[in-house]
């Protein structure tokens, strides 16, 4: 139970010669949900891409237990119009996955009823549970989810994240997860790492909803959560880039605090 | 029934059977360019097969997966856009192929016969060469089929569960460029690509699963053959061109037929 389920270690990736993510250290824990938050252009994709080996890392290092089996959702799904695809076919595709598997999956994310239907005439929140499903399918240690919420409304959203807890709560997997919404996921979520290219701070969702790295990113819409007495270690630019400021933090015009 | 017929009909049935679940294939990967490209490069093969004078069959074909590996290389450096580099290379290698055969001195060809095919004209050894080619070709399809379906879905997700992708494409590049390079002698490298686009598109509409599209594209495919050789048989009409013109009458009754509710 102590050992984690994934280790990054220092990960560097420059893409187009920029850089995408700097000195990024993450760990999961089994049974832990982990939700890497972070504005567009953050690197959180690239993130998790890395752990699930579609690229990689120019330095740093990626350890994962051995024989670790991943269930990955993906952000989206197109499928050509022309393939004609039903539910169970598409997740039938899953190597290895007997039919009553499919139906069990399916209703463990409450999507059962679909089983039949075209995959191009489920709407979007049906399809985040589809995809959830293949990515039980796999019998996960490691959930990877990549803005599982993408396309669904408020209740909706909370819906899927409550889902997502039960899941974890049902397998004791552990959970990695990309969004762009910390409000809604706090209740869900044991750990928060807020990236922006560099990881800016992370712990639990309250104390990193508290912290000034994490107010200063995400400005006006994080200050409902912000308290007004801290100190700031450094700052970003226009463009994220962290700013030295020797006396502390500098006040940008969405700052709401004294 | 004369001999040069029944060759015909076996040529053309058996490549009407694999065309269907692989032109399927390139329906939902939109590789339908990809195709017309392969085949516009395929006279370039006859060229050299010519000059080099090696089997013409075997030249096409090599010359169809050079080609295809040749694009997949290409696309991954991301200079251009697809579309442009396929059209380059599409028109640039027909145009050369055409620009080697003028100079090959004291040959002449029919090229009336690669372009538009000539199936009338296809003689035993070449039935064996195209029964043997398309016979591979399907066996693999149907080793494979399950796995080209994961990855024509999504290719990240079929990677993550631990498929070789990239392997897998080039396998299907790889079985469009021997079909090709078959499907030459029966309708051109003009109208090669039809073949594998028609039958599937009008198998699609009354589809509910990837297997009835393929299969429904074969029987589809199989019957433009028969019609298209009825109608050159009795009216004169080149065999080739007269396939194409029944698959694509078949894909207009089917687009009239309505969908089932």
């Amino acid at each position: 139970m102590n050992e984690p389920l994934l280790d990054l270690e220092r990960i560097s990736l420059r893409l187009h010669g920029s850089s995408v993510l700097d000195q990024v250290s993450l760990r999961v824990m089994p049974g832990e949900i982990v939700t890497l938050i972070g504005p567009n252009g953050a690197g959180k994709t690239s993130l998790v891409r890395i752990v699930l080996g579609l690229l990689k890392s120019d330095s740093g290092k990626v350890w994962k237990q051995p024989r670790l089996r991943v269930g990955y959702m993906p952000q989206k799904l197109h499928i050509d119009a022309t393939l004609p695809l039903t539910v169970d076919r598409f997740l039938m595709l899953s190597p290895g996955v007997k039919r009553a598997a499919v139906l069990e999956a399916l209703v463990e994310v409450g999507a059962d009823h679909l089983l039949k239907r075209p995959l191009q005439q489920v709407s979007g929140g049906e399809l985040q549970r589809i995809l959830l499903a293949r990515a039980l399918l796999r019998k996960p240690h490691l959930l990877v989810l990549d803005e599982p919420v993408q396309g669904v409304d408020v209740n909706g959203q909370i819906e899927l994240y409550q889902l997502i807890t039960r899941l974890r709560d049902r397998y004791g997997c552990g959970v990695l997860m990309v969004s762009h919404d910390l409000h809604l996921v706090m209740a869900t979520t044991n750990t928060v790492v807020c990236l922006n290219r560099h990881v800016c701070c992370s712990g639990h969702p309250e104390q990193v909803s508290l912290d000034p790295a994490f107010v200063a990113l995400f400005g006006e819409q994080a200050s409902a959560l912000a308290v007004y007495n801290h100190h700031h270690d450094h700052a970003h630019d226009l463009h994220g880039e962290v700013v030295d400021t020797p006396e502390g933090h500098q006040h940008g015009p969405n700052c709401n605090h004294a | 029934m004369p001999d040069f017929l029944l060759y015909a009909l076996l040529a053309g049935l058996s490549l009407a059977l694999v065309a269907g679940p692989l032109g399927s294939f390139v329906v939902w990967r939109r590789m339908a360019y990809f195709g017309d490209t392969l085949s516009h490069s395929a006279l370039l093969g006859i060229a050299l097969g010519i000059l080099l004078d090696i089997n013409l069959t075997v030249a096409v074909t090599a010359g169809c997966i050079l080609l295809a590996v040749l694009l997949v290389a290409l696309q991954h450096r991301q200079w251009l856009a697809s579309d442009t580099l396929l059209g380059i290379l599409a028109h640039s290698t027909l145009s050369l192929g055409l620009v080697v055969l003028a100079l090959t001195d004291g040959i002449r060809i029919d090229l009336m016969a690669y372009l538009f095919g000539d199936l009338l004209a296809i003689g035993v050894a070449d039935l064996y060469w195209m029964l043997g080619g398309l016979g591979i070709v399907m066996t693999l399809l149907g080793l494979l089929w399950r796995r080209l379906l994961s990855v024509t879905v999504h290719e990240e997700l079929a990677r993550v569960e631990g498929l070789p992708v990239t392997a897998i494409r080039l396998a299907l590049m790889l079985l469009i460029a021997i079909v090709i390079a078959v499907a030459m002698k029966i309708v051109g490298v003009l109208l090669i690509t039809s073949l594998l686009i028609i039958p599937p598109a009008a198998a699609q509409r009354h589809a509910r699963t990837p297997e009835q599209m393929a299969i429904g594209a074969s029987l589809l495919g199989c019957l433009a053959v028969l019609g298209g050789l009825y109608m050159s048989w009795n009216l004169d009409t080149p065999a080739g061109p007269s396939i194409v013109v029944c698959a694509a009458g078949f894909f207009m009754l089917a687009m009239s037929i309505p969908r089932r509710a």
